[in-house]
């Protein structure tokens, strides 16, 4: 199974999906710097967290507008899987690739800590190795994960089946509207989410809800009946 | 030389926590009677040439394209 981690400088979580990447996939991501053009055949392509940019402008603003972005999008369209973490997920919603934005917390603080995320479909590629409806841990680390859409896209996604992870619980951690913790586009093929899977995926962080996200797309791993 | 000023603003309906902080602030300092703050962004471009028709046209599409978010802001354009 084969990835690749987009590289943007400012970004700084790329090391650990990496990590969780050659952990889980048992092959070496390849890494794809912000002035490349074309993007190598691979399975899942991971745009990582960060302060791309230095987040100047908006979050994800001007990494959106980046050449390797383009890339993304030529590969997206093509159908490869394309999931954005965090920053990513912010740089995904700049680059039109998924619906919606993402703002400042309504806290206006930056939050760095756990909170629970309700499965809300696993009839996606990136879920289908969990229960509908299950409650999973995962860490959050940002200060502009308060996602907003309109309501005529908010009706769109939930009768679409587009709201793939809410907050649960009561731990929404920025006033994302309707708990909304991770999208899907129309097509399937492209997910963000503000949490990150990718620093729960070994006993020693304490857990590994989130390899189900990576064994899902990548199929590899037990798959959950609906 | 055409000189333009570009302000980006939420668009109504959009929380803005920022503007509420400064609201907040605004009346820890003792200004009554402030209604409320939506905080934006200026811009100040400077586009080569004198054609402004075609110097707008092009500053729209930079508003389109990088300096507005259009799923949460508006912006105006103004040539100075």
């Amino acid at each position: 199974m084969k990835t690749a981690v987009v590289l943007l400088p400012g970004l700084n979580r790329d090391r650990d999906m990496i990590a969780a990447l050659r952990s889980i996939s048992g092959v070496e991501p390849l890494t794809v710097w912000q002035t490349e053009t074309a993007i190598p055949p691979v399975n899942l392509i991971v745009v990582p967290g960060g302060f791309s940019y230095g987040d100047y402008l908006r979050c994800g603003a001007i990494a959106a507008r980046s050449p390797v972005m383009q890339a993304v999008a030529a590969e997206a369209a093509r159908g490869v899987p394309v999931l954005g973490v965090c920053n990513g997920f912010q740089i995904l919603c700049e680059a039109g690739l998924l619906p919606g934005a993402l703002m400042r917390n309504t806290s206006l603080k930056f939050v760095c800590r756990e909170v629970k995320l309700e499965v809300v479909t696993n009839r996606t590629r990136f879920t289908s190795g969990y229960a509908e409806g299950q409650i999973i841990r995962c860490p959050v680390a940002h200060h502009d994960g308060n996602y907003f859409a309109d309501e005529a896209t908010l009706e769109r996604l939930h009768g679409e089946g587009q709201v793939v992870f809410r907050y649960a619980e009561g731990t929404n951690p920025n006033g994302a509207v309707r708990d909304i913790a991770g999208i899907v586009s129309e097509s399937g093929n492209v997910m963000g989410l503000m949490p990150h899977p990718e620093n729960l995926v070994e006993p020693e962080h304490g857990g590994t809800d989130g390899c189900g996200i990576f064994e899902s797309v990548l199929g590899l791993g037990q798959k959950v009946a609906a | 030389m055409i000189k333009a000023r570009i302000v980006v603003t939420l668009k109504n309906g959009v929380l803005d926590p920022q503007g509420r902080a400064i609201e907040g602030a605004l009346s820890t300092l003792g200004f009554e009677g402030v209604g409320g703050v939506r905080q934006g962004k200026v811009f100040d471009v400077e586009v080569a040439g004198d054609d402004r028709a075609a110097a707008e046209a092009d500053l729209r599409a930079m508003c389109e394209k990088l300096l507005a978010n259009t799923v949460i802001e508006n912006y105006a354009i103004s040539l100075i």
